[in-house]
């Protein structure tokens, strides 16, 4: 039971991580060119919206959003060991419990678009 | 008789300061604050996108905080040599392909890591007018 949950959380991490590591660099660019003003064509309402009403776009926001909150949970999970905090079960619940609500967030914005 | 085992005194919550390899794996793990904070920052644009025209140009204007930019400078950098080069890096390390008796080099997976991760960057920034 023990092992088959490692696999389960592990593999979530390891997926979510890889997705981060692809997308996260291109998403943080967008950031920065909301922040300089240059809002590209893309992430004007109309077109943003319309991505985000698409099935395609749905499906992909939440897939980014969702594996991306569950590898920095299950990550800053192994980084409050290594800072010295040995409370394991308190921290795994505070943190998991982020990323669902993260994600539930997630699902329901993308329903109500 | 059992002798008393040495234990050698090791700080619980400074330990990586000691060697520059640890170090470097403290800086890796530590991303993992980034993506959630990222990830919070594009649900409250979903919020925002969900409320209307009016609430996703609110967002739009809360971005040009000053100096954010500079900010998302520094941690852009951060992510893709702490995260992104270092994931590639670890991927052949994570998923060694078998290919009969050999094992595949290392060097295929990490390139085709980052063929992967230039095609699709450039198809988001494409998606998203950019380019």
């Amino acid at each position: 039971m023990a092992i088959a949950k490692k696999a389960f959380v592990w593999g979530l991490f390891a997926a979510g991580g890889t997705v981060s590591a692809f997308i996260f660099p291109v998403l943080i660019t967008l950031f920065l060119m909301m922040a300089l003003g240059k809002v590209p064509e893309g992430l004007q309402f109309e077109n943003i919206h319309a991505f985000a009403a698409s099935f395609i776009g749905k499906a992909s926001l939440f897939i980014v959003i969702f594996l991306s909150l569950w590898h920095a949970a299950h990550r800053l999970r192994v980084v409050f060991h290594d800072f010295g905090v040995r409370l394991d079960k308190a921290v795994a619940n505070a943190v998991y419990l982020v990323a669902l609500i993260g994600t539930v967030m997630t699902a329901f914005y993308l329903y109500k678009i | 008789m059992s002798r008393q085992p040495y234990v050698r005194p090791v700080s619980k919550t400074t330990w990586y300061m000691r060697n520059g390899r640890y170090k470097r794996y403290m800086l890796r793990e530590v991303t993992c604050l980034l993506v959630g904070l990222y990830c919070f920052l594009a649900i409250w644009g979903l919020a925002a996108l969900a409320a209307g025209a009016e609430n996703w140009n609110a967002f739009l204007k809360a971005q040009q905080l000053p100096g954010m930019a500079g900010v998302h400078a520094v941690m852009l950098v951060y992510f893709l040599v702490y995260m992104t080069f270092d994931w590639f890096k670890l991927a052949p390390k994570a998923m060694p392909v078998q290919m009969g008796e050999k094992k595949l080099p290392d060097r295929y997976i990490v390139i085709a890591h980052y063929v992967a991760w230039a095609i699709v960057s450039l198809f988001v920034f494409w998606l998203a007018g950019v380019i």
